[in-house]
């Protein structure tokens, strides 16, 4: 891993260290967050699954029996029946928050509460096989409002994982490692330094003596003399 | 207030009508693109049948990350395609990275 284009200061040490401190401590929280999320988000995936499933079987129930429905009416009196719907579904949106994560709340409201009385058109010039997908397709939109919860959720936890997941590994594989290498480096350096110094004090102070000695030496010349 | 759109063609949506749904018939996958882009601040949830997303899968793309609309794929008269379960599995493998739930 590469080191870091620094100056090898002590005070560049300590701003380092105190970044490690911190990079080692958002890993940790992030890793928290990435597993935390992970669990929510498998529980919801595993139940939007089986959703979907019972959604999509009750609609091409409903499709089979609206095709025939289709088949035995004429379009004209077909598009007529359905023209003015008795019933207007209206949605009321607030956010949830999982783990950091705003995924929408939908509360749905409809016009009519009467569940029988959802039919727009009179009995008399349509099939039964109508009623019977209208019905059906009534009895689904609740679990369809459900369904796009659910999806949707997942899909935004999904794209906040993978965000996380990044982050995760960014600062597990490169910022940490960096950091590390570059503490060390910056250590090694600054005790090269000290050695360094050292050997010239012990050198200077070898130095200073053997002049000392000469000093000495010469002045016992010049009283002897 | 929002409301609640169904995109598709004419045979699979027109039932939703009954159930107060607002429906949007198409046959190109232009129109159907334009509807979108159009729908997307004042619907916050757009069904769309599987027929016709298969050909806008770019356009969903794009709302994939916002938090409205949410716009989900049902299956229309001609049976399922399989893209709404798609799309469920690739959430799955973009959080995972490897599909551990839908493996048979």
């Amino acid at each position: 891993m590469a080191v870091m284009r620094v100056n090898p200061t002590r005070m560049e040490l300590t701003r380092l260290k105190k970044r490690l401190a911190v990079a080692r401590r958002g890993h940790k929280l992030l890793k928290d967050k990435r597993d935390e999320m992970m669990k929510k988000f498998l529980e919801l995936v595993r139940s939007n699954k089986e959703l979907r499933e019972k959604v999509e079987k009750m609609l091409m129930e409903a499709h089979a029996s609206f095709l025939i429905a289709r088949a035995v009416l004429s379009t004209e009196v077909l598009e007529e029946a359905l023209m003015l719907p008795k019933e207007s579904v209206s949605l009321e949106v607030s956010t949830e928050n999982i783990m950091s994560v705003d995924v929408p709340v939908l509360d749905y409201k409809t016009k009519n509460n009467d569940s029988g009385d959802i039919f727009p058109y009179g009995f008399i010039s349509t099939s039964g096989e109508l009623d019977g997908a209208i019905a059906t397709l009534s009895e689904v939109l609740p679990h369809m409002l459900e369904l796009a919860r659910k999806e949707k959720a997942a899909q935004l936890l999904a794209q906040e994982i993978e965000k996380t997941r990044r982050r995760v590994n960014a600062l597990e594989y490169v910022m940490i490692p960096q950091l590390t290498e570059t503490i060390k480096y910056i250590t090694m350096k600054l005790d090269e330094t000290e050695r360094g110094n050292l050997t010239r004090l012990m050198k200077v102070k070898d130095m200073m003596l053997e002049q000392a000695h000469q000093f000495e030496a010469k002045l016992y010349q010049s009283d002897g003399a | 207030m929002y409301k609640i759109g169904v995109i598709g063609d004419k045979d699979s949506v027109l039932g939703f009508k009954a159930l107060g749904l607002a429906v949007f018939p198409v046959t190109e996958p232009a129109e159907a693109e334009r509807l979108i882009k159009k729908m997307a601040d004042e619907y916050a949830i757009i069904y769309i049948t599987e027929q016709v997303a298969k050909d806008v899968v770019s356009t969903i793309e794009l709302y994939k990350d916002r938090m409205l609309p949410a716009i989900i794929p049902i299956p229309g008269n001609q049976g399922s395609l399989g893209i709404g379960m798609g799309e469920v599995k690739k959430s799955v493998e973009r959080a995972v990275g490897a599909d551990i739930i839908f493996q048979e």
